[in-house]
Formats: structure tokens, sequence, C-alpha cells
């Protein structure tokens, strides 16, 4: 393969070069730059010089740290508790802040902490921020990934039929695709309006206003929740097409065969399409594992990471340190631990899914 | 990058060459106002008056819309081409002057001697940028609701005291009249939360930084004052007086449509409320202790760095430092004129006028964000710790948040040249 692609193919060369020059000038120069600036200090705005920092921004990332703290007592020794009767503990701002005993602790945060008998360990992180986009993107990919992929496998054996009509479907589930996703989310955010949203109306009005009116994208449990329904239902329609095309790939002979042997639906679906559906499957899997982590617009639109950093992602804190804060190491440093991330995950999918015979 | 810089010479050279040739230089300017008829027309009134009026210098217009305007300075900036003339958001402006963007604006300071506090944009203890409007804030309510609620009407002089304000909040809840006591504006995100928040945390006493060394926020952001201020903010939603996530819509008309008792809106949004009843107040700022501040500083003039001919550049802003077209700006878009003589001669803002009031507020309370070219950062991060707080995160862990981060900010940037 190798030298067929480069002996005497200057006609190929030739037609991929306008393609390959400008992906290599738009997407493989600022990649490198990424990774470059992610070891400096560069700022979007500045007239300071850029110095080389080495891992410091990765270090400002990711740095964690843990501490279990006691509970208070008093002189006899017996726990303070709060009025609530929990137990009462040291307050954490007195040893992250400034505190000659504790300088490992300088300028750490809290990021969750658990109940171990009466005393409390607290995780702490320094960019608390930054740890909360990445487990928020990565519930959104776990969830989104299964989901949508499954959604759209069933929407494509549906659509799959000689009926009348069906192309109208087949417009009708693929036209979220077509339409911009910011103006897709701009109509969402008014379904999902806490007062008159359409959402809400449609909930009280089917349960005889007994259901409560919800801020679905102003309250923290429910936001994140809140745009994973609308982003699935966004993109379903792109990957059910890709599953459509797959499908229309496995020969109508084994169908024919399988009825001659007398497989159940399932048994077909179970031993002739699935099997079928293979490579498809992989590249759905994989394609919907990088749109997901790459999830941005949404964001942007609807909530702007909040409420209380619940919908926080990893590619809306490297917009919004690169451009708004005028980080562009930050940025930098963002974007290539999410290359990192999404290129592991890929493999991993890759190694899973291999062809084991 | 080096075909490009060429490149860019090359049309640089060719249209000095053609400047040249009609012995006329071209002063190209930047505007934020693209897609607002009544202030292109303005700033075109304006541009070719001056160019009728000289025969050195020809300026020309480029408009761009205000979402947009920002990141073409940057982008233009990086790739440098700026144009000459710029204008530029008041908090902007030290960022910008810190970054080699602009230069100190020649203009002789005893014509600026009478404008508006906020209208004047000075860094380093330079003159960088004039404005011809300056915007101010106040408590918009109706007389009838004062009275109902039997509340005293504030003044300039003798503004309510934070007891009096949270006074009239309960007691507007507790009437049931409105869906809500307050009207913050929390549906307008970005700039409004510095610009219209802050204010508060100063009156309480604190800062978004500290303004006396600019080097840190610790103490201002995070001190006793600011967890004073930290609380009060939380307590208004938890006390159920104002909303953390509001409906843009109820922004825009919920007060003009009775849904609020009060509202803390800008000079821009007052004719709205003026033709929705016929007895509106404008209240100053409640004062929490340490007097009544409101936010001040809007978009102003200034020369870019590059510019190869700045005298001509502060010509221009010199020559639309009129009274005349500070009243045309004022009543054509709304905003508040920078010279008390220009108010004279508006519709709004002379002495009696509707909005006179706002000329007041703008003189007496203004103060100016942080002038620092962290700035842009900072407002950021206040905005996000307002909005956390807002949402029912721990005052004093967030307040600390917000000041470790603008901390490290102000060190990774060298103290922003302070």
């Amino acid at each position: 393969m190798a030298s067929k692609f480069t002996r005497s193919n200057s006609a190929g060369w030739l037609m991929a070069g306008p393609a390959a020059f400008l992906m290599a000038l738009f997407v493989v120069v600022p990649f490198l730059f990424a990774i470059l600036l992610s070891f400096t200090n560069q700022r979007l705005v500045s007239p300071n010089p850029t110095e080389f920092t080495g891992l410091a921004n990765y270090q400002q990332l990711l740095g964690v740290g843990m501490i279990t703290l006691d509970p208070e007592r008093d002189a006899e020794g017996v726990i303070v508790r709060e009025a609530n009767g929990s137990p009462a503990y040291p307050r954490l701002r007195d040893l992250t802040r400034n505190n000659p005993d504790h300088p490992e602790l300088d300028g750490l945060r809290e990021w969750f902490s658990f109940q171990v008998g009466d005393s409390r360990t607290y995780v702490l992180a320094r960019d608390v921020v930054f740890m909360k986009a990445l487990g928020n993107t990565l519930v959104f990919v776990l969830i989104v990934a299964p989901v949508q992929g499954g959604l759209a496998l069933v929407l494509a054996l549906l659509i799959n039929q000689k009926l009348r009509g069906i192309n109208l479907f087949r417009a009708i589930y693929f036209m979220p695709v077509v339409v911009s996703i910011v103006v897709v989310s701009l109509l969402w955010r008014f379904i999902y309006d806490g007062n008159s949203g359409l959402l809400n109306n449609l909930l009280s009005a089917l349960t005889f206003g007994a259901f409560p009116r919800i801020d679905w994208l102003g309250n923290p449990s429910t936001a994140l929740g809140a745009i994973i329904a609308m982003s699935i239902w966004q993109a379903v329609g792109f990957h059910m097409v890709i599953w459509l095309s797959g499908l229309q790939t496995i020969s109508p002979t084994l169908y024919e065969a399988a009825s001659v042997e007398g497989a159940s639906p399932w048994q077909t679906f179970r031993y002739v399409t699935w099997p079928g559906l293979r490579n498809t499957a992989v590249l759905v899997l994989i394609v919907i594992t990088m749109q997901a982590f790459a999830l941005f617009s949404q964001i942007d639109v609807m909530t702007n990471g909040g409420p209380l950093d619940a919908t926080q992602t990893i590619v809306f804190q490297a917009v919004e340190r690169g451009y708004g804060k005028q980080d562009i190491s930050g940025g930098s440093t963002i974007s290539v631990i999410l290359f990192i991330l999404v290129l592991s995950i890929s493999l991993l999918q890759r190694w899973l899914t291999r062809d084991k015979r | 990058m080096n075909k490009l810089g060429l490149f860019t010479a090359a049309l640089l050279g060719t249209a000095l060459m053609s400047g040249s040739a009609f012995a006329q230089a071209t002063l190209s300017m930047w505007y934020h106002g693209a897609g607002n008829e009544v202030e292109s027309k303005i700033v075109n009134q304006i541009i070719s008056d001056f160019n009728a009026s000289q025969s050195d210098f020809k300026v020309e217009l480029q408009s761009f819309p205000q979402a947009a305007y920002n990141d073409s300075v940057t982008a233009g900036a990086l790739a440098g081409n700026l144009p000459d003339i710029l204008d530029v958001d008041g908090p902007n402006m030290p960022n910008w002057a810190w970054a080699g963007y602009m230069q100190p604006l020649k203009i002789d300071e005893s014509k600026i001697a009478s404008f508006l506090p906020g209208t004047k944009g000075t860094w380093n203890g330079q003159l960088y940028s004039v404005g011809l409007w300056d915007a101010a804030i106040s408590l918009v309510t109706r007389k009838s609701y004062l009275d109902e609620l039997g509340l005293r009407v504030p003044t300039l002089d003798q503004p309510w005291t934070k007891d009096e304000f949270m006074d009239a909040l309960a007691k507007a809840k507790a009437s049931g009249k409105f869906q809500n006591a307050l009207d913050l504006g929390t549906a307008w995100t970005g700039e409004w939360y510095p610009y219209a928040f802050s204010p508060f945390l100063q009156s309480f006493g604190g800062d978004i930084v500290d303004r006396s060394t600019y080097k840190t926020a610790e103490g201002a952001l995070n001190g006793d004052a600011a967890i004073e201020f930290g609380k009060w903010w939380q307590g208004l939603f938890t006390e159920g007086y104002a909303q953390a996530t509001q409906d843009p819509a109820d922004r825009d008309a919920g007060f003009n449509s009775g849904k609020y008792a009060f509202s803390w809106n800008g000079n821009w949004a007052a004719l709205g409320s003026l033709d929705a009843y016929d007895d509106v107040l404008f209240l100053p700022a409640p004062d929490f202790g340490n007097g009544s501040k409101i936010g001040a500083a809007s978009w102003q003039f200034g020369v870019s760095a590059k510019s190869a001919h700045p005298d001509g550049a502060a010509k221009f802003i010199d020559f639309a430092l009129q009274d005349k077209y500070l009243a045309e700006f004022s009543n054509g878009i709304g905003l508040i004129p920078a010279t008390a003589s220009a108010a004279a001669m508006t519709e709004n803002y002379k002495e009696g006028g509707k909005l006179a009031t706002f000329f007041g507020l703008s003189e007496k309370q203004a103060l100016v964000r942080p002038v620092t070219p962290g700035y842009v950062v900072q407002a950021k991060v206040f905005e996000k710790a307002l909005a956390d707080i807002a949402n029912g995160a721990d005052v004093e862990a967030t307040l600390d948040a917000a000041v470790d981060e603008i901390n490290a900010d102000i060190e990774k940037n060298g103290g922003y040249g302070h």
C-alpha cells in the first residue's frame, strides 16, 4: 500500500494537494501550536514576552489533594455539633488559604467530600471548575453515546421499510441535524423556560396541573439532563442515516435465507442484521463519542456553564479561558488534555470492538 | 505570517500612496454601532462635517456589530492593521492601552474639564479616550407603588439606607401584588453583572480588586465588607425578592407590565417605562454604608497606537466633542450627554426633562470600574462568583475562589504594568 502511495502517483497528490494544504494550515498547524503554547504563558492580549513555563499549566489544571478532618471537640472532648446534628468541622478556608502549617494545601478548593465515621474526607482540586467540567463531559458522553446510538438504530430500523411516504419520516427525523445548533439551542431554551416553557405547559396539562413547574436550565440538578436530552434529539437523525446506509448494505438474500429457515424477527436482527452492522456500529460509536466530547454550542447558548457549574464542559472552558479570559496557554492546555482523552478513549473503543477472528 | 505581513505592507503602501496623491491623509475609523440606523446616521454626520471643515484629513468609517467589535479589534491588532481611530468600551480601555493597541490621546484637557467623570478614560496618568456620553443606572419604580407601600421617596442627597431598601423589598413582597419585588436583570449575562452589581459591593465597602495597588483582590473581594455583601446578595434570592435565573422577556417587559415593584435598570430603558406608566420614578442607588454608587463609563473614542496620523485622529475626536453632537447622540439613542451644556440642549436631560435625574446620578454617584488591564478577566470572574452565589453557593468559599483566580491572573501577567 505504502509504495503505491508514493510511487508515480503525482496526479493523485495533485488532486489531494489543495485539501491537504488547507487541512495542514487550519488543522495540523493550530494543533501543533496548541501543544507548544500549553507549555508557555502565552496571552491573547499582552505586551509581555511569552515565557516557557514547563508543566505549570498542567499542574494548575490537574492538581488534586485530599485531607481528612476530625470533627471539632470542645474542652471535654465531646464532638461539637451543628444545629442540624451533624458534626462541626474546622473551616476548610482556614486550612487552604495563607496557612503556613499546610503549604501543600495552599490554593486548593473543595471538589467533593464524603463521610467515614465521624471524620470527613475532602477531595480538593486546584481547579475545581475544570474538574467539574471534566466530570460533566464524561457523564454527557457516557449517556449520549449509547442512548443516541441506540435510538438512531431504532429509527433506522423503523424507516428502513418500503412504505408509502417513508421519505417524509426520513426527512422529519433528519431535520434537526440540518438546522443550526445555535438555532436549535435557542428554541430549546424557550421550551425549557421555567415559567411558560412548552415543556412545563405540556407536563402541567398532561397531569392536570399536578406536575410542579421546573426551571429546567436554572436548576443545578436538571440542567445537564436537559442539555443531554436536547443534544440526543438534535443529532440522532445524523446517526440514523449512517445506520440506514449500513442496513442497506446487508444483502437481501441473507434475509430471504433467514425467513426460509423460519427465523423470528428477533433472530433475524440478532444473527443477520447486527453482525452486518458491525463496522457501522464502530463508526457510529466513535463519531458520537468524539462529537459528545466537543459539547460547546448548547452550553454557550443555553447556560454558560451554570447554574453552579452544573453544565461546565471541557470545550466551553477552553474557549472561556482562551478567549474570554485571554489566557491562550490555559485554553491550549485544556485542548491538549481533551485531545489525549479522546484519543485514548477512541483507541480503547477500537481495541474493544476489534475483529476477534 | 511573513507573507501576510508583506501583503498588508503592500496594501498599506498603496493606500498611503493613493492618499498622498490627493494631498489629503485618510483616517480609518472603526465603530461598534453597525445595525443601529440612528447611531450610524449621527456618526456619519459628524464625519462628513469634519471632512468638510478642513482639507488635511479625510475620515472613513467602518462599522461592526457590537457583539463582534472587541473580537475584531483583537484580531486586527494581532494582524497589525488597526484603524487610526477606535472606539472602545470604557472599562476595556486600560487593557488595550496596556497591550499597545492605543496611544495617549492628545487633546486640550481644558476642553473636557466640564465632562462627566465617567466619560474620561485615563490610564497610567494619561488620557487615552473620551466619551461623548455616559450611561447610568437607577432603581426604577412608580410613585403609586411607594405611596401604597408607605415608603419615603429617596433623593440624591438622602438615598435609601440598606435597611430602608430591604424594608421596601419586604413590603413589596408582603403586598402580594408582584411576581417578585425586585428586577435585577439577571437575565443579562456578561458585562451587565460587573457594571450593575459591583457598585453594590463598593457601597458595602468592598471592591473587585484592591484599587490602591491593583496587585491583589485579597481583602477587597473576600474581606468582611465583601462577605457581608455576598450574604446580602444571596439573601435577595433566598428571600424570593429577586430571581437568580430570569426569563429575558421578563427583563425587557416585566416592570412595564407590573410584575416587579422595583427594577434596577439603565437610562436606555427609561423611555419604555415612561411610556408604560405616567408616575415613574428613577431613584438613586441605596447607600449600603459607603455612599450610593453606580457604574460609569460607556463607549469612548481613542487613537490606535499604530496610527500614522495621530494628530489628525485627535483632531477628529476633538471635533466630535461639540455640544451639538453630544446632544444629537442623546436625542437619537437616549444616552446621557457628557456635558451639562449639551444636556440643556436635549429633550430628556435638560432641566426638568424626563430623564434629568440620570444626569444627576452620573454626576454624583458614578464610579468607574477598576481601571486596570486585568479588568477584562476580573469582570468575568466577578460575574461567575455572583451568579454562583445567587444560585446558592457558599459565599465565603466562592469569593475566596474568585480572589485566587484574579490574583493568579494578575501574577501571570506580571502585575499588568501597575
